[in-house]
C-alpha cells in the first residue's frame, strides 16, 4: 500500500520547471532513494510535499487523505517530518534541547508557559534515548552550535525522527562529512528508521549509498521522474546511466 | 567526530536561586542604609528592569529587536495619568489593572502587524508605531495635556491602607519603594518560569533557526505575537509604576530615544542571559543620572559609554563578568 502519492505535482519558479507534473509514490514501511544531478528537482519535490511552498498545481495524498493545502504544522501532524541540505539546527540549545523540542511540539506542550521544562522528565528521558539512539547521548550538554559536522548532521536527522514521523525525507544527510563519517552516519539512520518501522525518502548523491541503503531508487531529471525501479533496474537502465554519469550512446 | 565543547547553563540553577535571593535580600535592606534620594533612584532602576525583563523577552529569547518599547511605557504611564484626570481615582492596584489591559492592548494590535516581519523591518515597523502615539500624545493636548504632560499625585497603596497624606519623599524611599520591590520580584519570577518553560524553549528555537522551527510543528507568527504582547504588559507595568515616582507624565515617554534608552539597558548589562538587563537598567538610571547632573553634553556621553561598551563588552556587564568568573574557575582548576 502506499503510504504517499503525488499527482501532476507542479511547480514553477519562473520559466525553470522545478516540478513538472511528477507522479511519485512511496510504500509504507520502505527506504527509497531520490537521485538526480544538481537541480534536477529533488529537493524542490520533498518541499512541495513538506510544505515550505505550496505547489502551482497536482495533488499530494498521505495515506488516501488529500494534505496539498495543508500547512507545514498540519502535515507534521499527519506524519510528514524532514531534514535538511544544509543543517538547520537551534545552535544556542543544547542537544538534548533540540530533541526535547521536537517531542514537546509533539505533544503540543510548547504552549506551556507556567510550569518549568524541567519538569517534564519523560519528555527529557525520551529525548536522551534519541540520542542514545544516534549515538549522540554523550555531547548531550554541548549546545548545537559547538559540535561536529558529522554530529549535526545526525541531530538534524534526530530532530525529526523525534516527531515520530510516519515519513521521513533525509536531504542528502551525509553531504560535507568524511567518508568515514557518511557510513557510520547511514548506518545509525537506517538502522533506526527500520527498525521503528518509518517510511524514508533519502535524496543523496553517493551512488554507493544509495544502492547499499535503499530498497527502491527514482531518478529525477529536469523536474521530472526519469526512472523509478529497484537497484538492478536502475543499474540496467541506460537513459539513467546517460543522464547521471554523462555516458556516450554506444 | 571530533566535538568543540561549548559551556551551556546548568539544568538546575540552584546556585542562580541562591543568588536571586541574596540579591532580594539585600535589595530589601537597603532603604536603612542609603540615603533616600538613592532608595528613590533605586526604584527607578528596579521599575526600568521590568521594562528591560520585558523587553528582552523579545530581543534575547525571540531575536525580535524592537525600537518601539516607548508606546507601552508610555501607555502605562499615560493610563494611570488619565485614570488620575478623567476618574479621580488613587490607587495603584486600580493602576496596575487598567495598564495591563491598556498594554494588551495596544500590545496586541501593534504585534499583530509587527510579527509578520523580522530583522530591520520589524524594528522600522515597532519605531512607526510607537511615534504614532508619540505624535497623539503630543497633538491631542485637551486630552494628554500635550508637551505639559499630566500630573499624578501620590497613589495608596493596597486598597488604601498605606498613603495618602505621608510626606512624598519619605513614602516613595519607603512604602513606594518595597512595593516597587516585591512587583519587581514577582516579575523577574514571572519572567524566569516564562523563559524556561516549553514555551520559552520554542521561543529561542525560533530565534536560533525559524525554519527548522516551523519544521517541528511550532506556530511562528503565533508564538512571536504571545511573546510580543507578555514583552508589551511588562513594558506597561514598568511605566505605569514609573510614573507615581516622577509625579508627571509628558510624550518624551512615548518618544524615540526613550526606546533607544531601554535597548541599551539591554545591551550595557547583556542580552543574552537572563539577569544582564535587569544590571544594565539599574546601571543605566545611576549612569544617566549622574551623566544630566554632570555634564549638559551627557547624550553625547552616554553615546561615547555606548560605542565603547559595543566594541569592548558585546556580551554586557553580566557577559563579562561570567567570562572573568569562568576564567578563574579554570585557572583554580588547572
Amino acid at each position: 500500500m502506499n503510504l504517499l502519492e503525488t499527482t501532476k505535482l507542479t511547480k514553477y519558479f519562473g520559466d525553470t520547471h522545478a516540478v513538472d507534473a511528477v507522479d511519485f509514490r512511496v510504500g509504507e514501511g520502505e527506504v527509497l532513494a531520490l537521485i538526480g544531478s544538481n537541480g534536477a528537482g529533488k529537493t524542490s519535490l520533498v518541499n512541495l510535499i513538506s510544505g515550505l511552498f505550496q505547489p502551482d498545481s497536482g495533488q499530494i495524498r498521505l495515506r488516501g487523505a488529500d494534505v496539498t493545502s495543508l500547512s507545514v504544522h498540519e502535515r507534521i501532524k499527519a506524519g510528514i517530518a524532514r531534514s535538511f541540505q544544509i543543517v538547520n539546527l537551534f545552535d544556542q540549545l543544547t542537544m538534548l534541547d533540540n530533541v526535547a523540542l521536537s517531542i514537546f511540539a509533539r505533544q503540543d506542550m510548547t504552549r506551556y508557559f507556567w510550569s518549568l521544562a524541567d519538569r517534564f522528565d519523560a519528555v527529557w528521558q525520551e529525548a536522551l534515548e534519541i540520542l542514545r539512539q544516534f549515538g549522540l547521548e554523550r555531547t548531550r550538554a554541548i549546545v548545537a552550535g559547538g559540535i561536529s559536522q558529522g554530529e549535526r548532521k545526525l541531530l538534524d536527522v534526530a530532530v525529526a525522527y523525534a516527531l515520530r514521523p510516519r515519513l521521513l525525507f533525509l536531504d542528502e544527510p551525509t553531504s560535507g562529512v568524511s567518508t568515514r563519517d557518511k557510513a557510520q552516519i547511514m548506518n545509525i539512520v537506517t538502522s533506526v528508521v527500520r527498525s521503528q518501522g518509518i517510511t524514508a525518502v533519502i535524496i543523496e548523491h553517493d551512488m554507493d549509498i544509495v544502492f547499499k541503503y535503499s530498497d527502491r531508487i527514482v531518478v529525477m531529471h529536469d523536474g521530472k521522474i526519469l526512472a523509478d525501479g529497484t537497484q538492478e533496474e536502475i543499474r540496467r537502465n541506460d537513459s539513467v546511466t546517460r543522464t547521471l554519469i554523462g555516458v556516450a550512446d554506444a | 567526530m571530533n566535538t568543540v565543547a561549548l559551556p551551556v547553563t546548568e539544568r538546575f540553577p540552584i546556585k542562580m536561586l541562591a543568588w536571586a535571593v541574596l540579591g532580594a535580600a539585600v535589595l530589601a535592606s537597603l532603604p536603612f542604609v542609603i540615603a533616600e534620594y538613592q532608595t528613590i533612584l533605586l526604584a527607578y532602576g528596579l521599575v526600568m528592569a521590568i521594562a528591560a525583563l520585558g523587553f528582552n523577552l523579545l530581543l534575547g529569547y525571540t531575536g525580535l529587536l524592537s525600537f518601539g518599547h516607548s508606546a507601552y511605557f508610555g501607555v502605562g504611564a499615560y493610563a494611570v495619568a488619565m485614570m488620575v484626570k478623567y476618574l479621580h481615582v488613587q490607587s495603584m492596584e486600580l493602576y496596575l489593572l487598567a495598564t495591563v489591559v491598556a498594554s494588551f492592548v495596544v500590545a496586541i494590535l501593534f504585534g499583530f502587524v509587527c510579527v509578520r516581519y523580522t530583522k530591520i523591518f520589524f524594528s522600522i515597523l515597532t519605531l512607526a508605531l510607537s511615534q504614532v502615539l508619540w505624535s497623539l500624545a503630543y497633538k491631542f493636548y485637551w486630552v494628554t495635556g500635550g508637551s505639559d504632560g499630566l500630573r499624578v499625585p501620590t497613589p495608596t497603596l493596597l486598597g488604601g491602607v498605606i498613603g495618602g497624606n505621608e510626606d512624598k519623599i519619605y513614602f516613595l524611599s519607603h512604602a513606594y519603594y518595597y512595593y516597587v520591590l516585591v512587583l519587581f520580584l514577582a516579575c523577574v519570577l514571572v519572567m524566569w518560569v516564562i523563559v524556561h518553560s516549553p514555551f520559552g524553549k520554542a521561543l529561542q528555537a525560533i530565534r536560533d533557526n525559524e525554519t527548522r522551527a516551523r519544521f517541528v510543528g511550532i506556530r511562528i507568527r503565533q508564538y512571536r505575537l504571545v511573546a510580543f504582547v507578555v514583552s508589551g504588559v511588562f513594558t506597561g507595568i514598568a511605566g505605569a509604576l514609573w510614573v507615581p515616582l516622577n509625579g508627571l507624565t509628558t510624550p518624551d515617554i512615548l518618544y524615540w530615544p526613550f526606546s533607544g534608552e531601554i535597548v541599551f539597558m539591554c545591551v550595557l548589562g547583556g542580552f543574552q542571559n537572563f539577569s544582564g538587563p535587569i544590571v544594565g537598567a539599574v546601571v543605566f538610571n545611576y549612569l544617566k543620572t549622574y551623566a544630566v547632573g554632570a555634564t549638559t553634553y551627557w547624550q553625547g556621553l552616554l553615546g561615547l559609554i555606548l560605542v565603547f561598551l559595543v566594541l569592548t563588552l558585546p556580551t554586557g556587564i553580566v557577559g563579562m563578568l561570567n567570562q572573568l568568573v569562568r576564567k578563574a574557575k579554570k585557572r583554580a582548576s588547572a
